[in-house]
């Protein structure tokens, strides 16, 4: 019975060490940018995390869009009110759809990269050989990744939101044949530009720190072996999502919930 | 070099493609003008009853918007609704003392809205008068149980 309640306390002692790990990380890592070369460092993470994920969400952008648009026609017309269907489309993505799955397929692409690169550098000493050569690795690995995911995930939202809108319009003006004119005005007077985008893009913001925070650390943090690194990659995963997922809920609950 | 040329080139398209998908959401997906927010006045109007009004709702004049609602609070002193209405400046002083307002229903299931029709008076309306001649929402409960009666005395 003791030592049962011991090993739940060490547990909790050991979740707790982790996040203070974790954050003192984050806080270390996130001041690496400005110099000349760091910006390079950057531009290549970009590229990567940024431009190579492209593919991915755009087209779940578009079939997101055309499913939404889709289901959402055959509901509404039972109502006689296939107008709206600009505004559903287009609310649902701002303010849920884009932020969320496009989290979600950045943690499953980019994520679980990033965290099986910086450990098998762990794995392989190469970030040791670094301090030993007096090159901070938090400086060099660690930051560019940081700020490129925090930069990457934004942009690729509001290319998920952007394209989903575009192939709803597919769907259900080319296709289904609501009117073109009623579909862009309704879905005008009902999106605020305050509301829905810069409140969908705070969230965006929110999950892409969160998100590659994990991965980053998840990298640094895990035990240098092959097994240990696969867990750390699943652990990226996992993680990221069931957070994503669990901010997500807050997030809505202060943004749209009427608690403000 | 030539290759990080390239990726320079990659990332800086894709940053841009970002800002520019930012504009379109705020242009053709919410509708957003540059043109600053105009001078408007104040009017009130007490209800006896206004449905599922909300702040931030539109007020109309012969279906163009002129202006919205900005406050719906309960008068005390006559147990009434009284809703705050911020409308154009230019309408100032251009609309009659005996101007009507009645919420309205867009559509079947559509969201409510105040319309304002034109009154006869020669006094006109300015900042922080009430209107007085008003029409409340329509209540479908009220109205079913009207029809019951009716059918009931015929």
């Amino acid at each position: 019975m003791i030592a049962r309640l011991q090993q739940l306390g060490r547990r909790g002692c050991d979740g707790l060490e982790t996040l203070g790990r974790a954050g003192v990380f984050l806080a270390l890592s996130s001041f690496g940018v400005p110099s000349r070369e760091g910006w390079h460092l950057w531009l290549r993470q970009m590229h990567f995390v940024g431009v190579l994920s492209l593919a991915i969400v755009l087209v779940s952008g578009l079939f997101i869009g055309m499913v939404l648009a889709l289901q959402g026609y055959t509901i509404l017309v039972d109502f006689g009110a296939e107008q709206a269907l600009g505004q559903m489309v287009a609310l649902s993505l701002l303010r849920e759809l884009s932020p969320v799955v496009a989290a979600l397929l950045f943690a499953g692409r980019a994520g679980s990269a990033l965290t099986a690169e910086i450990g098998l550098m762990k794995a392989t000493e190469q970030l040791t050989s670094m301090e030993m050569i007096g090159v901070d690795p938090l400086r060099r690995v660690v930051a560019p990744r940081l700020w490129a995911g925090f930069v990457a995930l934004p942009l690729l939202t509001v290319g998920f939101s952007v394209v989903g809108i575009v192939g709803g319009y597919l769907v259900g003006v080319e296709w289904l044949g609501v009117f073109d004119g009623s579909y862009w005005a309704n879905m005008q007077a009902s999106v605020d530009f305050l509301d829905d985008v810069v409140n969908g893009m705070v969230k965006s913001l929110v999950f892409a720190l969160v998100v590659t925070w994990i991965a980053v650390f998840q990298g640094y943090d895990l035990i240098p072996t092959s097994e240990g690194i696969s867990r750390a990659t699943t652990r990226t995963v996992v993680y990221s999502s069931l957070v994503v997922l669990g901010l997500d809920f807050v997030l809505t609950a202060m943004m749209f919930g009427g608690l403000s | 070099m030539k290759r990080s040329k390239t990726m320079e080139l990659g990332v800086g398209i894709f940053m841009l493609a970002g800002i520019l998908g930012l504009v379109f959401l705020g242009l053709q997906v919410s509708g957003l003008t540059f043109s600053a927010p105009g001078d408007t006045f104040r009017l009130e109007a007490n209800f006896a009853n206004v449905g599922s009004l909300k702040p931030r709702a539109r007020v109309t004049m012969a279906g163009v918007t002129v202006g919205r609602v900005t406050e719906i609070e309960l008068d005390t002193e006559w147990y009434d609704a009284r809703v705050v209405l911020e409308l154009d400046a230019e309408l100032e002083g251009q609309l009659p003392r005996d101007s009507t307002a009645a919420i309205l229903t867009a559509g079947l299931l559509g969201e409510q809205y105040i319309g304002l029709s034109v009154g006869a008076d020669p006094e006109t309306l300015t900042h922080g008068d009430t209107i007085r001649d008003t029409q409340s929402a329509v209540v479908l409960e009220e109205l079913i149980q009207q029809f019951v009666s009716n059918m009931a005395t015929n």
